[in-house]
């Protein structure tokens, strides 16, 4: 399989197969870094943040330097020319010619799907408003795959934003395109997972959805619990966040009958809603996830650029 | 009772739901042309008790994919040299570029000069539609 010159705009772009076969590399080149340390010698990755990020520029970043590329971009709309006014996809069209893949950021739900038309070179999301994050969700399935051997009948819990949490909505989608799987939604009524994703899941993997309100009612089943942050840059108003934003906390005590080898998953960044007692818990592996994250952006941007 | 001449070349739309006339003309912009457009309403009609019709004069270049989402019970009719030339029925459209907004106010669409929004229907009785760009769902009204 070719993914040379592909855009990654949403999971669904690339087959299980492809998939896998980015997780493979990701795992040789975690074994073996110094095989892959020049094989993107003279290439370029721009990185177009309209919206703050850390975890995601960072390791885009790391991830292509290790590879022994090299780096230019912006981190705020308010340092772009889009401050001036200009359209993203004037930036996109122009940045295709200083480089040779990008990674964009946006606030706009779609921004990335109608950048990745104009632009020459290959496009990654890298998140777009409360929409897709599908490197979070290659991530994701790295680390599951690296810590449960497999990625098939597993009973996920996917727990707090689900309506803007756009790292749930990639990750939900994605997972139900493998086998067995069933999902345990838990959030404030306000905050449930959009119909369309839900309709769209119901529609084309007929699988298994429980929506509940606490933690408690799954913990002794699930094999997989991801939390997410209430976000307050995506809401209209204060009040509406301040209302929600500390409807879960996973405290020690909340996860005393969960199983040994429960995986608690977090994109990070955390605030609140896993207290730090947690971290010390050994199926606290959220840490790990982030790492994992630098090694599956390597093998991405390796497959997409064509230098294996 | 009113009469209307018949048109040498154009399009007739017929069988417009009572009311829905003015709307076409609005949404075909129809307000604002250089040739003539009739517009009939309330007409005595055996279907519909009552109806409105179109008459367009040496006009075929229109976008009438619009109509199937206003009225998708209504007839169009190709009139050349007088005579009916061609006659069809438009049913709701599966794709639809840049006819209404997307209600997600995240959306890309709402936000770009270079976005022009996309749907592809999703339930005709509904009248929804998913966005191509943001997968929300959006309900033509």
């Amino acid at each position: 399989m070719n993914l040379t010159g592909k855009h990654l705009i949403d999971p669904s772009n690339f087959s299980l197969d492809e998939l896998n076969q980015i997780f493979t590399v990701a795992q040789d080149m975690e074994k073996n870094p110094i095989k892959y340390c020049d094989i993107c010698k003279g290439k370029i990755l721009a990185t177009l943040f309209f919206e703050p990020s850390t975890r995601t520029r960072l390791s885009f970043e790391s991830a292509m330097m290790r590879l022994g590329g090299n780096v230019l971009g912006f981190s705020d709309a308010a340092s772009s020319s889009t401050k001036k006014g200009e359209s993203v996809m004037d930036t996109v069209r122009v940045v295709s010619g200083y480089s040779d893949i990008m990674v964009m950021r946006h606030p706009r739900e779609g921004a990335p799907k109608l950048s990745s038309s104009y632009s020459t070179v290959p496009l990654i999301n890298g998140g777009d408003g409360g929409h897709q994050h599908p490197t979070q969700t290659l991530t994701d399935l790295l680390t599951i795959k690296n810590l449960r051997g497999n990625i098939s009948n597993l009973k996920v819990a996917l727990c707090g934003d689900l309506k803007y949490g756009r790292t749930v909505h990639s990750l939900i989608k994605t997972l139900a395109r493998y086998p067995g799987m069933s999902f345990y939604l838990i959030s404030p009524p306000q905050l449930q997972l959009p119909i369309y994703i839900k309709e769209q899941l119901k529609e084309s993997y007929n699988i298994k959805i429980h929506e509940l309100t606490n933690i408690e009612d799954c913990i002794e089943e699930i094999d997989i619990l991801y939390m997410t942050r209430i976000q307050k840059e995506r809401f209209f108003n204060e009040e509406d966040y301040l209302k929600l934003k500390n409807s879960y906390i996973l405290t020690q005590d909340k996860i005393e009958n969960a199983k040994q080898n429960l995986l608690i998953m977090h994109p990070l960044p955390r605030v609140n809603e896993i207290s730090y007692e947690i971290d010390q818990d050994p199926r606290a592996v959220y840490f790990e996830q982030a790492d994992y994250g630098v090694y599956v952006r390597m093998s991405l941007m390796a497959h997409l650029l064509g230098v294996l | 009772m009113l009469s209307v001449a018949g048109i040498e070349q154009g399009i007739v739309i017929d069988h417009i739901n009572q009311g829905n006339g003015l709307k076409i003309i609005e949404k075909l912009g129809l307000g604002n042309v250089n040739f003539p457009v009739v517009l009939l309403t309330n007409v005595d009609s055996e279907k519909l008790d009552k109806k409105d019709i179109i008459k367009i004069e040496n006009a075929f270049e229109l976008d009438l994919t619009m109509l199937g989402l206003i009225d998708p019970n209504l007839t169009i009719n190709i009139i050349q040299n007088g005579k009916t030339e061609k006659k069809y029925k438009l049913s709701t459209p599966t794709s639809v570029k840049g006819l209404f907004e997307c209600q997600n106010p995240r959306c890309i669409t709402n936000h770009d000069i270079y976005a022009e929004p996309t749907f592809t229907l999703i339930d005709a009785k509904q009248l929804k539609y998913k966005c191509d760009y943001c997968e929300d769902f959006t309900y033509y009204k």
